[in-house]
């Protein structure tokens, strides 16, 4: 680990002024910021574990807690609020059994809300695993977990 | 690419690419902004490139990926040049039939061609189709001539020409008087003049100076900026070339949103290119002037929108706001005069140094000018971004370029601005947008998110969308802000769940005004203002629900009920098929009911039912 937390650093010329776009690049690696990672940044770059921590927390982009299998996005911006997105999110919860921004403890999904993916034409968006699901509707995210393995009622028709 | 040293070699290079560019020779551009994208238009490009290859057509017609067009609503876009054909909705298969049937033949394809929707007909040209045609596509316009990682393609529609202009003899106080005479005003929400934010930063003691590109576009509904840094990276890079000559300033960052990857992508490459062209780094084209561009990729808050906590950010720290006393343009980054402009104002740049100032100032309102902008989404037919000249009306902007609203609905009101901005109801709709007239209406210019609603939209439940977002967003420096906010979406929530009272009505309007006056930053001060204009113009709403528990829209959960209209309900069972907690039953080809105690209003039933029998009331 000591290898790879130093490369990433090196990337940025051991610059402090860099922060953020080291833990991003440690996120990148190891899914998560891992405690032993971050102490390894502290000390590379001489910086209190504290000050690591407030970034870790203040930004959303990271996670401090080990992520699920599949992730799953689903856009909250406001062209998709007004599409009723709000539905959809109540019904991946109730699914899955986790509230956004959690991962289920079987570490299979971790499904969070973003605030706009830019492609609103298409609201509201579910991405999962980096593929957009477009034009969601509730019986869709039924399709698209009982795909995934979960116990989902669906309407063949549909 | 070879290192031009002189301003006279870039300007020779740019004759040679565009003498080298046969203006007859077919070329087909496909699409590949972020929503084109969504709907697989890479798969598209490959498939394009793949036929030429198999044609033996290579050399003989030209395949670029370029960035958004804009009309993302009819997706993925492909238009055929030299003669401008617009095909919408293509299919990730059409490649073969496009190359062979229009490309060689000359034939048109009719399915593929966009059908007005008032007249039927069906237009053949990109610029003749109404959500164009009533566009002034200035800043935006260019991205469909130019593939974004091509910097023989920007150079070629006579890229940098500005650049050459200003470093061949224009003095950096002449640069920044056409900017103050053309009259650009921030184009990220704030709204301040460009040249006078450049002058003060270019007095102000203190070596080094920076420039900043806000790119931390975090407006939910608005993507303009991560469009054209995807689509024109090249055009940010000329405005900050300039603005750095002129201001004095040999550093500049580019603070990006992590979660645009493809912005990311597209203006890195652009950066290396220009450093390997020569016109970042020592000594650009021979002036003596030396500048050079950083990408700090920005770790998801809201509030680095706001100049102070985006400096702070790049510092390393955690994004929070300081008091303004003193303007970063004396103070900002690592203490060093700093100017920060976002995006679209650089990319206004390059065209007022190509044009003149006296050219812009006659585009737009008195003291708004220039082009602006907007992602115009939300319950409307034509979902897009569309570049208006400033006092357009609301009503053109709405029903002759959005096409008005889907399924013959009716419009409610537009929210305009983004969290901090406001929505505008009807009677506004002849309002011509500038900076100044949407202030007068409680709503703001922002980023240039404009959210269309209608009837079945619910306005408490949109104000309460907006204070969610805030309050996370908050950073929770100042208190005002962190409490005020959070207190008003508590009322705001015991509204939308049928416990409001009275007097809450009161209390969130003195409180919006309290959060105003007290809050250290921009997103503090303009938090209330989703709430306080939902009240200004929908009060009744707000009041249906605190004294007739009834949500008008039909949208909050607690105020309403579905139920199956037995004359329109068939028996097909769909719906309780699909019905989660088995609270919709019936029997086949018998009317089906709701019972009420064990519905969860997961609205499942209302989103399947084929014969509209699911009410919602």
């Amino acid at each position: 680990m000591k290898t790879r937390v130093k490369k990433i650093i090196d990337k940025y010329h051991s610059d402090k002024g860099f922060l953020v776009p080291i833990l991003q690049d440690v996120q990148k690696e190891y899914n998560y910021l891992n405690r032993e990672a971050l102490n390894l940044v502290s000390a590379f770059l001489e910086v209190p574990i504290s000050q690591l921590y407030e970034l870790g927390t203040f930004y959303k982009a990271f996670s401090l807690e080990p992520r699920g299998r599949h992730e799953m996005k689903l856009c909250t911006g406001t062209a998709c609020h007004v599409r009723g997105v709000s539905l959809m999110k109540d019904n991946i919860e109730r699914i899955l059994q986790i509230q956004a921004g959690e991962t289920t403890p079987d570490l299979e999904f971790t499904f969070e809300t973003v605030n706009c993916l830019g492609a609103c034409a298409l609201g509201p968006i579910l991405v999962v695993d980096g593929e957009y699901h477009g034009n969601l509707s509730i019986s869709k995210t039924n399709r698209i977990l009982k795909k995934l393995g979960k116990k989902v009622k669906i309407d063949e028709e549909s | 690419m070879k290192k031009v040293k002189t301003a006279q070699e870039l300007k020779n290079l740019q004759e040679e690419i565009k003498n080298s560019r046969d203006p007859e020779k077919p070329c087909i551009t496909i699409c590949a902004g972020t929503g084109c994208l969504t709907y697989g238009s890479q798969k598209l490009v490959d498939n394009f490139r793949a036929e030429i290859e198999k044609q033996n057509l290579k050399g003989k017609v030209e395949v670029r990926a370029s960035g958004c067009h804009g009309f993302c609503e009819r997706g993925p876009l492909v238009v055929i040049n030299p003669q401008n054909i617009f095909y919408q909705r293509v299919g990730l298969d059409d490649a073969e039939e496009i190359i062979k049937e229009t490309v060689l033949n000359g034939q048109i394809i009719d399915r593929l061609l966009y059908v007005d929707p008032v007249t039927q007909e069906k237009i053949l040209h990109e610029d003749e189709i109404p959500f164009y045609k009533r566009q002034m596509r200035l800043v935006f316009g260019m991205n469909g001539n130019i593939d974004p990682n091509s910097l023989e393609d920007y150079l070629a529609i006579g890229g940098y020409s500005a650049l050459i202009k200003v470093l061949n003899g224009m003095e950096p106080e002449a640069v920044i008087e056409e900017i103050k005479t053309a009259g650009l005003r921030g184009r990220g929400g704030g709204g301040f003049s460009m040249g006078l934010k450049w002058e003060a930063t270019r007095k102000a003691p203190g070596l080094p100076k920076y420039i900043i590109c806000n790119a931390d576009e975090g407006d939910p509904g608005a993507y303009m900026d991560r469009s054209l840094l995807e689509g024109n990276p090249y055009s940010i890079l000329e405005g900050m070339l300039i603005g750095a000559y002129a201001i004095g300033s040999d550093t500049g960052y580019i603070y990006v949103r992590n979660e645009y990857p493809l912005a990311v992508k597209n203006i890195t490459i652009a950066v290396d290119k220009a450093r390997e062209l020569g016109i970042l780094g020592k000594d650009i084209l021979g002036s003596g002037f030396d500048f050079d561009v950083l990408i700090v990729r920005g770790g998801g808050a809201f509030v680095c929108g706001e100049e102070t906590a985006l400096i702070a950010s790049i510092e390393g720290r955690s994004g929070e706001p300081r008091a303004k006393y003193v303007f970063p343009s004396e103070r900002g980054l690592y203490n060093k005069p700093t100017n920060i402009n976002n995006v679209e104002t650089w990319a206004n740049v390059p065209l007022i140094i190509n044009k003149g100032a006296e050219w812009y100032r006659s585009i737009g309102t008195e003291n708004s000018k220039g082009t602006k902008i907007f992602a115009l989404v939300g319950k409307i037919n034509n979902t897009g971004l569309v570049e208006v000249p400033m006092g357009i009306t609301l009503r053109e902007i709405v029903y002759d370029i959005g096409g008005g609203i889907p399924k013959g609905r009716k419009f409610k009101a537009v929210q305009v601005g983004g969290p901090s901005g406001g929505c505008i109801p009807e009677s506004h709709l002849d309002l011509q947008v500038d900076f100044d007239a949407l202030s007068k209406v409680g709503s703001m210019m922002g980023s240039g998110g404009m959210i269309v609603m209608d009837d079945r939209t619910c306005m408490v439940d949109v104000a309460l969308y907006f204070l969610k977002f805030l309050e996370e967003e908050s950073c929770g420096k100042c208190t005002p802000c962190r409490e005020g906010v959070h207190q008003m979406r508590l009322i705001l929530e015991r509204i939308t769940e049928g416990n409001g009272k009275e007097e809450d009505l009161k209390t969130i309007e003195w409180m919006g005004k309290a959060i105003i006056d007290g809050s250290l930053c921009g997103l503090g001060a303009t938090a209330p203002n989703p709430v306080l204009s939902t009240l200004r113009y929908f009060r009744d709403e707000y009041e249906a629900h605190i004294k007739e528990k009834r949500c008008p829209a039909g949208v909050c959960k607690a105020l309403i009920t579905y139920t199956i209209d037995p004359e329109l309900c068939t028996g097909c069972m769909v719906c309780a098929k699909i019905c989660p907690v088995e609270a919709a039953t019936g029997e086949k080809k018998e009317v089906h009911t709701i019972d009420q105690d064990k519905c969860i209003k997961c609205g499942a039933c209302f989103e399947s039912c084929k014969f509209d029998a699911v009410k919602v009331s």
